[in-house]
């Protein structure tokens, strides 16, 4: 099973949606295509999980290793997730302090721009 | 004694979500676990079975054997144990993240699952057998906190 991967421009932001089942099958595809948009100088990326079905700990590490490496590189990585199955994966590892985690794509770029 | 049920799955990552819907039909057609403890399964079970692919995978491809999947459904719970031939290891000898305010947490881009699959399960047991692990996990049928 594939992931969906389709990337946008907002107000200065990469949004990479995901859709599908994110697991040790399919998490390569997703670092290859958030290192592909670091690799461009897209250093600011909100990862939009609303579509994802599933996810994790093989997940976690591909977010965990990009939001290391964007904030090396002066950037930031958001999440936007709305699936209570999803969102507590991140509670349960407590990720979701590391992380931003908003409802919308709007807020999280909105919620960045503050900054 | 409730129903046993055994799967042979070669140790190939396409199969997981294979494994992951399998397993989590077994647990809706036979046992009472509700939904928030089905998902559990299905994380925890996830884990487990990807584990169990790494460690057959670092043998040669020749030399790599199916993992083993066993479901026993009781009334109140329901135990699945995950078997691989990858040579065993320490759940112990793990090392501990650090918490995840600290910046040096993100120097962690493994070791989540043992971690995740002991805050879903109610019971999480790794023993040596054959030439590798057995993982063993148990989930109940009540909710929890």
């Amino acid at each position: 099973m594939d992931l969906d991967l389709t990337v946008r421009e907002q107000d200065g932001w990469s949004i990479l949606s995901v859709a599908g089942e994110i697991d040790i099958a399919t998490a390569p595809s997703l670092r290859e295509k958030l290192h592909a948009l670091l690799a461009d100088g897209h250093t600011n990326i909100v990862v939009d999980l609303d579509e994802v079905t599933f996810l994790d700990s093989t997940a976690l590490g591909v977010l965990v290793g990009v939001l290391k490496r964007a904030r090396t590189e002066g950037g930031e990585v958001r999440l936007v997730c709305n699936q209570p199955r999803v969102r507590k994966v991140f509670e349960i590892t407590r990720l979701d302090t590391a992380f931003d985690v908003s409802s919308t794509v709007d807020e999280a770029v909105t919620s960045a721009a503050r900054e | 004694m409730g129903d046993h049920i055994e799967l042979d799955v070669p140790a190939r990552p396409e199969y997981l979500a294979l494994v992951r819907s399998t397993v989590t039909q077994i647990a809706l057609t036979g046992s009472k676990l509700p939904d928030p403890r089905i998902e559990d399964l299905r994380l925890a079970i996830t884990e487990a079975c990807a584990n169990a692919m790494d460690a057959e995978r670092r043998k040669p491809e020749a030399e790599r054997c199916p993992i083993v999947i066993r479901c026993d459904l009781e009334a109140d719970h329901l135990a699945v144990e995950v078997h691989d031939e990858g040579g065993g290891f320490d759940p112990d000898s793990l090392t501990p993240h650090p918490e995840v305010t600290k910046p040096d947490r993100l120097m962690f881009e493994r070791g989540l699952g043992i971690p995740l699959m002991r805050e879903l399960t109610d019971k999480l047991e790794f023993r040596a057998e054959g030439g590798g692990t057995t993982v063993r996990l148990v989930i109940g049928a009540h909710l929890r906190a």
